[in-house]
């Protein structure tokens, strides 16, 4: 004990060599995350890379069938239906999402807007939904003969919509049910990001003439870029694994045309019982994500390196 | 040290965060900014609200009303017949008591292992402490749902099918709230620790009497976020759960959805019933999720 102290006193060791005397208190410290790391990610993960090279039903025997799997899922429209339904839901949703959790951030945070505090909270709202009422809610906006906004539409004289027929409009219904949800969380990103930009540099700017916009493009949007990354890659993330809203508006339908691929690794999986082809499916999932969120980083490292 | 307030993390940095504040002159035109960006905000929180608002009035009205044109926007005749109706069918109740049971059990042992995560990550340094926080990383580039099959038959072969616990357990683990606790902790000077040290206090006293009543903020931020998290799950406690008995109440209101006649009254009551415990969590501890500097731990 006194050893440390006066080492302390002393002169001021460098923190790494001095802090790895200590090993057991850490690893206490974190014991119960990796019981579960290894419990719920290591464990499914081996078991599900094995699973996907055999034709394991969930019960009894199962035999190695080596690449089938995946030569049949790439042979597979409906697979394949899933998967450009998947990314084209993910095209449509994080764009629109980044666009209107940037204008309601800067919006709530500007100082010319009254009442920001209020809005904000009414932006946040949605997010404390459930994606299942989120997906009721919208549906009985949009509902095709009892829906308010075909209603609305009528009385203005147009036709009903069919925004549950169609598979196309419910795919947008759909994506702007989850921008609308998510906005408040993505907004809060967002808010985080913009106070911390330095006044100084608006107050540069505004000296020498440039308007709001200018301020936004040249200011605001660079100095948030490492937030934007983050933004892009979690909502990527959870666009690509999005279900219950689908499930509670459409149901994946009209028919199966918006089945996304978790609802498709979910019926194969579970109420077909082609555990090992589901796990196939899920490798093929997992690979995108990964690519996904290594090209992020390496774009991220590079933006801000420069 | 305020404990009230959450301090940012150590990333943003001193000399970037001088003040919040944001004194921008009022130029010429600034009246007309004023205006435009306030009608701009209002128009924008009023498409973000109507939906919620239409909804919530819709709720009130009679199962008869419900499809009688014109629609009215406020209920003629309100009546509370449809979150009755949904509190007595289906189970509804026995839904809303074991979806409580599994929010705030789950809650506390996220908060409770993710603190000890967290303060782990920050202030100790060594190799696989940085192999962990990688692994960490990972969970959240990988989420549960894209192994679902796999790790549906390991919580299966644990024995905690069709039980609470296969629900609570793996839930438990998540990577941002431990970056949320290694952020905060990043930003409590170490000698702080060091000082605790030379008096003489054990590692684990330390940490429990020194960093857990410092994190409360963080604590109650990351409550609040697991609780949501946690409250509006549903494709794992659809996998999960077998007995009726046990459902939760996303189950229970997806159950009306996916009927073949939608009982749309019964379906508002119970949806509406369902979102009132977190938006009074949310209003009651509101400044602990705006004022929050999230970034979801990942800006690092």
């Amino acid at each position: 004990m006194t050893k440390r102290a006066s080492d302390v006193s002393v002169s001021p060791p460098s923190p790494p060599r001095r802090r790895s005397k200590y090993t057991l208190a850490p690893l206490v410290l974190i014991a119960a995350n990796v019981v579960l790391f290894a419990l719920f990610f290591v464990w499914p993960a081996v078991i599900g890379l094995v699973y996907s090279f055999t034709n394991y039903t969930g019960v009894g025997v199962f035999q190695w069938v080596g690449l089938d799997n995946y030569q049949n899922l790439f042979g597979d429209s409906t697979f394949y239906d899933a998967l450009t339904r998947t990314l084209l839901y993910t095209v449509l949703f994080v764009p629109l999402n980044f666009v209107v959790s940037l204008l309601a951030a800067n919006l709530v945070v500007s100082k010319h807007a009254k009442g920001g505090s209020v809005a904000r909270v009414v932006f946040f709202i949605p997010w404390l939904l459930s994606p299942i009422v989120v997906g009721v809610l919208w549906r009985w906006m949009f509902g095709e003969n009892f829906g308010l906004v075909n209603y609305v539409i009528e009385k203005f004289g147009g036709d009903a919509v069919p925004w549950q027929s169609n598979a196309d409009l419910s795919l947008l219904v759909v994506v702007m049910a989850a921008a609308w949800a998510w906005t408040g969380f993505t907004m809060l990103l967002f808010i985080a990001a913009i106070k911390n930009v330095p006044v100084s540099y608006y107050e540069a700017a505004s000296l020498d003439g440039a308007g709001p916009w200018r301020q936004f493009f040249s200011i605001t949007l660079p100095s948030i870029a490492p937030t934007s990354f983050i933004v892009i890659l979690l909502n990527t993330i959870n666009s690509m694994k999005e279900y219950p809203v689908f499930v509670a508006l459409n149901n994946g339908g009209p028919g199966t045309s918006n089945n996304l691929l978790v609802q498709y690794i979910y019926e194969t999986g579970f109420k077909r019982g082609q555990i090992g082809y589901a796990s196939a499916a899920s490798f093929v999932l997992m690979l995108i994500l990964m690519a996904v969120a290594v090209v992020q980083l390496m774009v991220n490292r590079r933006v801000e390196n420069r | 040290m305020t404990t009230t307030d959450i301090p940012r993390p150590a990333d943003v940095g001193s000399g970037r965060s001088v003040s919040k504040k944001r004194p921008r002159k009022t130029a010429t035109g600034g009246l007309r900014q004023a205006v435009s960006a306030t009608t701009l905000l209002w128009i924008m929180a009023c498409l973000y609200g109507f939906p919620v608002l239409w909804f919530v009035l819709s709720s009130f009205k009679p199962a008869s009303d419900l499809f009688s044109y014109p629609l009215t926007l406020v209920p003629h005749n309100p009546t509370l017949s449809g979150f009755r109706a949904a509190w007595d069918s289906a189970n509804f109740s026995q839904y809303f008591i074991n979806t409580a049971l599994v929010c705030v059990i789950t809650t506390i042992l996220t908060v409770g292992v993710s603190c000890c995560t967290g303060y782990a990550l920050a202030k100790y340094d060594n190799r696989w402490l940085k192999a962990f926080f990688l692994c960490m990383l990972a969970t959240t580039m990988l989420p549960g749902e894209v192994m679902l099959a796999p790790e549906f038959l390991v919580v299966r072969n644990l024995g905690l099918y069709n039980s609470f616990a296969g629900i609570i357990l793996p839930a438990v683990l998540t990577a941002t709230g431990c970056f949320m606790f290694r952020q905060f902790f990043l930003t409590v000077p170490d000698e702080l620790v060091e000082a605790a040290r030379i008096d003489g206090a054990k590692e684990l006293s330390i940490f429990l009497r020194i960093m857990v009543p410092l994190s409360r903020p963080i604590m109650l931020t990351l409550a609040i976020l697991s609780f949501q998290w946690r409250w509006n799950d549903y494709i794992w406690p659809l996998l999960m759960l077998n007995d009726p008995n046990k459902f939760t109440v996303q189950i229970g209101i997806q159950s009306i959805v996916g009927a073949q006649n939608i009982n749309w009254s019964v379906l508002l009551g119970a949806s509406v019933i369902s979102m009132i415990p977190l938006i009074a969590i949310f209003l009651v501890f509101q400044r602990y999720v705006m004022g929050a500097d999230i970034n979801a731990g990942l800006k690092d």
